[in-house]
């Protein structure tokens, strides 16, 4: 894709913020990659460019940093990135068995998008909700204690347009665009809204309460 | 009966606007800070150092002694760098700790540059928790704004700026040097040490990196003194911390108690094991530590004791697996994950992990032999010293532990031809139709 002039004032201004945060102008290196890659879905060949121009590397350089973290992609996504952790513990719970069975279900395989272009599948490392097991994320959202049949739910609920809302995480489940646009610093106003302690966070604080453990005796 | 649980870190989360200044202020928070910047920095690095409080990051390195360690009156700028890549699998209590109480975290960071003199910090938060992402940009903006950071902090002075810095990917970047590096924006691979971040950190400035945990157990300190901290624990493991189970246990989840505390009374807690099984092992501190079994229920989960009794406290990870779980599946799977992460600097790592997960797979399909085991064990040998950084000693030790625990499982696995178990007994939707 060709970043329009258009798109390149917006994404220069935003860039300019993003480095006057540093000390160190290489030090935006990994925000300007969340921020094209807000802009397009992904780290274009155009996109890789500007990052560079911004910050006076060559592109080889900015390369070797994308190439180096999982989080950057070098091909578009969908509007839904849907992780599956199939590290130990969640696989053995049954993320190989969600996984497996949503491979299925949506005809791709690992790190593949729907021919509608919504969704893009990966299997994910732990990404420390291991207490909410088996964990799916979408768009970075966390989708707790799942099973096959869930997980087929939650991607035709996204296929078809529907709310969804995360188990913890904001009311709406914004776009991997927006999603993107965050993870460069720049919030989207939806920090305060959503359920974020669920059971698991809870359970000792519940306990200890029942017990009467806690600091005031659990009169709270 | 005896208290077993001891909620201070997580006492208000189940409050619905726990995350919010307003909350925080409610229940007694930021009133360490304007204790804090009334005393000489060097006092409070000295309170730290008597409350005992050890790095809550893995290592366990004493708080106060690295803070310590910033040079003073050197004419550079000293930068303060919060670890929030918590990526090690069975870890997952920073991340509830940002959701629900991020102003902890905001006003122990306060403190802790001030007690090192440094105007500038950084949060370097792994990418892929979004609503956790959010919600720390809204706490940082929320003091900003209450004038706990920023400029002449509570008429005090004392100034300082706060980066939300967002990963992208990659567990390495846990490793206090690949982080300055991924924050510098290169590749995260970890620095040959010495020089430690004390001396040459950020942009080669003194600098100190602190794990969620451990930055949000200052205020406790400050506020209730470090004697009221040391009450908890034991000897040389001082204090309180998070203790989080997962896997096969009746409920799982954050449980904070004093260190010292055993897996057989955090179970008894937690409901045991789940209905009708039975504990197989587990890990005390993540995949990086060695496995335990059923004979270490009774290990007093302190640095000193897990280390005597030959593995690591790391991150108070407790993953739980019954009898269902094959553990060369398990072994495997942690090892894929290190092979996946290894930055690829060094050959041990590189090179070692990804043999190990050929000989692991040819092991789990009951097509290896006895020595493949040597072999595995041999390769350790090769990393376990010999690696660039942590990662690669990691990778080894659920391989070593797994061999000494269950050799006799490994053999099975090769007299059967095929892995015994059957994947569908350790999901937990064993009933559910595919």
């Amino acid at each position: 894709m060709a970043l329009s002039d258009e798109q390149r004032a917006r994404l220069e201004t935003d860039a300019a913020e993003i480095i006057a945060r540093y000390p160190r102008s290489r030090s935006a290196l990994l925000p300007l990659l969340h921020l094209v890659q807000a802009e397009e879905g992904y780290v274009s060949a155009d996109g890789l460019a500007f990052c560079a121009a911004q910050l006076g590397l060559a592109e080889a350089e900015v390369t070797a940093v994308v190439s180096f973290y999982t989080m950057f992609k070098r091909r578009p996504v969908g509007d839904y990135h849907v992780g599956v952790c199939t590290n130990a513990l969640c696989a053995v719970m049954g993320g190989d068995a969600i996984f497996a069975g949503l491979q299925q279900h949506l005809g791709i395989g690992n790190d593949e998008t729907t021919p509608d272009g919504k969704l893009t599948i990966e299997h994910l490392e732990c990404n420390a909700a291991c207490d909410y097991a088996p964990v799916m994320m979408v768009n970075w959202e966390f989708f707790d204690d799942m099973t096959p049949q869930r997980a087929r739910d939650l991607v035709d609920g996204l296929r078809a347009g529907a709310d969804v809302t995360p188990s913890r995480g904001a009311p709406r489940l914004c776009t991997w665009r927006q999603a993107s646009r965050i993870l460069a610093g720049f919030p989207d106003g939806q920090a305060a809204g959503g359920h974020t302690a669920g059971h698991a966070t809870l359970a000792g604080l519940r306990i200890a309460r029942e017990q009467g453990w806690t600091p005031d005796g659990g009169q709270s | 009966m005896t208290t077993v649980l001891l909620p201070e870190l997580t006492a208000r989360w189940d409050e619905p606007d726990s995350f919010t200044l307003a909350a925080y202020r409610r229940n007694g928070g930021y009133r360490a800070l304007p204790a804090a910047v009334r005393m000489k920095p060097e006092d409070i690095i000295a309170l730290m150092k008597d409350s005992g409080l050890r790095g809550r990051g893995g290592a366990g390195f004493p708080t106060g002694v690295k803070w310590g360690f910033i040079p003073q009156g050197d004419g550079k700028p000293h930068y303060l760098v919060v670890n929030a890549d918590e990526s090690e699998p069975g870890a997952c209590k920073d991340i509830p700790t940002m959701l629900a109480s991020p102003h902890t975290l905001i006003e122990g960071l306060v403190i802790a540059a001030y007690a090192i003199r440094a105007d500038k910090a950084f949060i370097y938060l792994r990418g892929e928790v979004l609503h956790v992402i959010r919600r720390v940009q809204h706490a940082v903006a929320e003091a900003y704004q209450a004038g706990y950071l920023g400029t002449n902090i509570l008429g005090s002075g004392f100034d300082l700026d706060v980066v939300v810095h967002c990963g992208a990917g990659a567990y390495i970047c846990g490793e206090e040097t690949a982080l300055l590096d991924s924050l510098e924006g290169f590749r995260g691979q970890p620095r040959l040490k010495p020089p430690f971040p004390a001396i040459a950190g950020l942009y080669a400035c003194p600098t100190v990196v602190n794990n969620v945990e451990t930055i949000a157990s200052v205020p406790f300190i400050v506020g209730s003194g470090a004697g009221a901290f040391a009450a908890f624990g034991t000897e040389k493991s001082k204090g309180f911390g998070i203790f989080s189970l997962s896997g096969h246990v009746t409920t799982p989840g954050q449980y904070e108690a004093p260190l010292g505390t055993t897996l057989r009374e955090l179970l008894a807690e937690a409901g045991g094991v789940r209905a009708g099984h039975a504990l197989k092992f587990w890990t005390p501190g993540g995949s990086s530590t060695p496995i335990f079994t059923s004979e270490h229920l009774d290990v007093p989960l302190d640095y000193e004791s897990v280390a005597a009794a030959g593995s690591m406290l790391g991150t108070r990870s407790l993953q739980i697996f019954d009898e269902t779980t094959c553990v060369i599946r398990v072994v495997l799977r942690w090892t894929e994950f290190y092979q996946h992460e290894s930055c690829g600097k060094c050959t041990p790592c590189r090179e070692g992990t990804y043999w190990m997960v050929q000989v692991l797979d040819k092991l789990e399909r009951g097509a290896g032999s006895e020595a493949d085991l040597e072999k595995l064990l041999d390769i350790c040998d090769n990393i376990v010293g010999r690696a660039f950084c942590a990662l690669g000693d990691a990778a080894a030790m659920p391989v070593i532990s797994s061999i000494k625990q269950f050799r006799d499982e490994y053999i099975e696995h090769q007299t059967r031809g095929g892995c015994p178990f059957d994947p569908a007994e350790s999901t937990l939707f064993v009933r559910e139709p595919a």
